[in-house]
């Protein structure tokens, strides 16, 4: 998985609440075994029109947000399905962080799996990053993990929480399965009392 | 000992190790599989040289794209990229030595509906599946939940799920519901009072007179819909309901074992003085049939209601209202009796179930469907086979619906069954989200009774008025 340390980029805003995983990559898409290649797709429905030309006022079809690297979003971000092509699809698209005020469970970790990192703010702070955001391509942000902040691009930080395993995983680009996998002894152990105990699974 | 919830419980029985940080490697004891969500990850293990750990805890079944009209074991059927997905799951769970049952099974159906049916699905045990609605399986007080594909990968590798716990949500139905009030009403009225967000970060755990008086089929129902609440689980107390449920199902115990494992099961309930970090009660008599009038599970009201205005709501909901009302043709302020409907969708994991198509069959019986189509999908193949024992797909078919072979079908339009642009459907599923059943289509969300009376009015009906 690719390290995430410090990220220096366009913020793209989506002011939008509940923006779902249907919305992020419809279900159309799903049908790939693959893990790459979504990001075309990416809020299929919002950026095309159906004979396939974009939708110039979608956030991410206009030029000064094109290189988007961050989203801030609404409340309730990925909520829906478990899909993990919505990930894939703002990965392969090209970005690395998301700002809001709450996050989908499942799409909140999926996010970890795939090298993204969602953050959680309140409602003040992520109207200020909204706002900022929206002043388009000049205004970098900057998303800096080991440190836990968010700089605007007037320079305004903000510390951010991130669970410090996840964190560790992402800056160092850790495979979980590798990882736990290192455990087999204690998964086996207990296995073998799981057995004894409810023979019936 | 202090008081513990249910979720405590079943989450202490299952943890292998905890980090000075509370990340735990958490035991899984059975793992469902699909066709979508699935392939990457076995494509990971074979990258790695991986194998499946506990193949005999791991049960596949396509469900998600394959066509429900007759003849489907024809593979033409499939347009080609659903083919490969279904041939990938084929060859993978021959290939790792996996439990499957294959389109041509009678068994097949919809992963949720045959995890429970064929006994997989037991109290007390950890279920996770590459799909949000395994919350389905909470109502047997498992804890079960989606997870992405790589945690796919992860739990066929290692059989464990690297987990932080949740926090403990009480959801207290109280009373009695009135006649034609649903397992899915209540599921609903849950999500309209407490938001698509409101469960997000909690396990939540469903009880009161309303829930026990529920059968396992309708626990399943307000279970399946708690990822519509933001929860990560549902979670319903194994009682009685739940042993004579299991007992005799194809993979429950059997005889000492079976008692072995109820007395376990009998232990399964919160603690007296339990704490939880949240509680929400409703009155069961005060729950209305419901419908949604817009995009979002939340946007729930009592079908004797309007159309909301956009600018009753608060903050980013009244640009999300607004969207929400053009994207379904709707007018603020217009009666939701009087939104007509085009399609009914009967099925999904949420309502396609033998006592769902009996609630619908019963509204519907001697009738006929006002509607230009109407559908009812069974939830597996031995939904069906009951349902056609009961004369119950006679009595669909004579008032003009489709009687079709199990899967998601229209519940995800991943497979044929698809809304066209602007079509209008009232649905047993558990979505209503933009193109959802179909690009621009439009979705209302109700229970398989008011589904049923929909079809035979050609609008928006409270069930109650044809009772
Ligand atoms: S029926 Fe619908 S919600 Fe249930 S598993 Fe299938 S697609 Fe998902």
């Amino acid at each position: 998985m690719d390290k995430f340390e410090k990220l220096t980029g366009i913020a793209a805003p989506m002011p939008l609440v509940n923006i779902d995983t249907d919305m992020i990559i419809p279900k159309r898409f799903l049908k790939s075994i693959k893990r790459t290649g979504f990001g075309v797709s990416l809020f299929d429905e919002m950026r095309y029109n159906r004979d396939g030309s974009e939708i110039p006022d979608f956030v991410l079809n206009m030029p000064q947000y094109r290189d988007a690297e961050i989203l801030i979003a609404g409340d309730n971000f990925g909520c829906g399905s478990s899909r993990e092509h919505a990930p894939w699809a703002i990965k392969d698209f090209g970005i690395k962080a998301i700002v809001s005020t709450s996050f989908a469970d499942i799409f909140y970790n999926n996010c970890f799996k795939n090298g993204i990192l969602p953050i959680v703010m309140p409602q003040d702070v992520v109207d200020v990053l909204m706002k900022d955001a929206e002043k388009g391509a000049n205004a970098r942000m900057t998303v800096d993990l080991e440190n836990q902040t968010i700089t605007t691009s007037d320079g305004e930080s903000f510390a951010f929480e991130v669970d410090a395993f996840k964190k560790h995983c992402l800056m160092n680009g850790l495979d979980d399965i590798g990882l736990t996998m290192e455990k087999a002894s204690a998964i086996d152990t207990f296995e073998s009392k799981a057995a004894q105990e409810r023979p019936w699974v | 000992m202090s008081p513990k919830t249910l979720y405590d419980k079943i989450w202490d029985a299952h943890v292998v190790s905890e980090d000075a940080d509370g990340t735990c490697l958490l035991y899984i004891d059975r793992h469902l599989v699909h066709e979508v969500t699935s392939p990457q990850a076995f494509e990971g293990l074979r990258m790695t040289g991986r194998t499946v750990r506990a193949p005999e805890k791991t049960i596949a079944v396509p469900d998600h794209n394959v066509p429900t009209t007759l003849g489907r074991e024809n593979p033409d059927q499939m347009p080609e990229d659903s083919r490969i997905q279904v041939a990938a799951l084929d060859t993978n769970a021959k290939e790792f030595g996996i439990h499957y049952y294959p389109v041509t099974d009678v068994r097949q159906g919809i992963v949720h509906i045959v995890g429970p049916e064929q006994g997989w699905t037991l109290p007390g045990m950890t279920v996770v599946c590459g799909d949000s609605h395994t919350a389905t399986h909470g109502a047997f007080g498992a804890l079960a939940h989606g997870i992405g594909t790589s945690e796919v990968e992860h739990v066929l590798a290692t059989q464990t799920l690297i987990q932080k716990k949740s926090k403990n949500m009480k959801v207290e139905i109280t009373g009695k519901l009135r006649p034609g009030v649903t397992a899915k009403d209540i599921t609903l009225a849950v999500i309209g009072a407490t938001g698509t967000g409101g469960g997000t970060g909690y396990v939540i755990e469903y009880c009161g007179e309303a829930i026990r008086d529920l059968s396992m089929e309708g626990r399943m129902t307000v279970c399946n819909m708690a990822i519509e609440g933001g929860a990560r689980a549902g979670l319903i107390a194994p009682d009685e309901k739940t042993f004579e449920y299991v007992k005799g199902r194809p993979h429950a115990p059997k005889g000492a074992q079976f008692e072995a494992a109820l007395a376990w099961w009998k232990t399964l309930f919160t603690d007296e003085g339990a704490h939880f970090d949240k509680v929400v009660t409703l009155k069961g008599e005060e729950i209305e049939p419901v419908v949604t009038w817009g995009t979002s599970p939340e946007d729930v009201l009592p079908i004797s209601s309007v159309v909301p205005a956009p600018e009753s709501f608060k903050g980013g909901k009244v640009d999300a209202a607004r969207r929400s009302i053009e994207y379904m043709g709707l007018t603020a302020g217009q009666k939701l009796t009087d939104i007509e409907i085009d399609t009914v969708f009967i099925g999904s994991c949420t309502n396609g179930r033998i006592e769902d198509l009996r609630a619908a069959a019963a509204i519907v019986e001697g009738k006929k469907i006002k509607v230009g189509r109407a559908m009812v999908v069974p939830g597996s193949g031995l939904v069906r086979a009951q349902a056609e024992e009961e004369g119950l797909d006679k009595i669909f078919t004579d008032a003009g619906f489709e009687w079709r072979m199990a899967g998601c079908s229209m519940c995800l339009a991943m497979n044929p069954d698809q809304l066209s642009e602007n079509e209008r459907c009232a649905s047993t599923s558990n979505r209503n989200f933009e193109g959802r059943q179909g690009f621009k289509g439009r979705t209302h969300l109700v229970s398989p009774a008011m589904a049923a009376a929909a079809a035979l009015t050609g609008h928006l009906t409270d069930v109650r008025e044809l009772m």
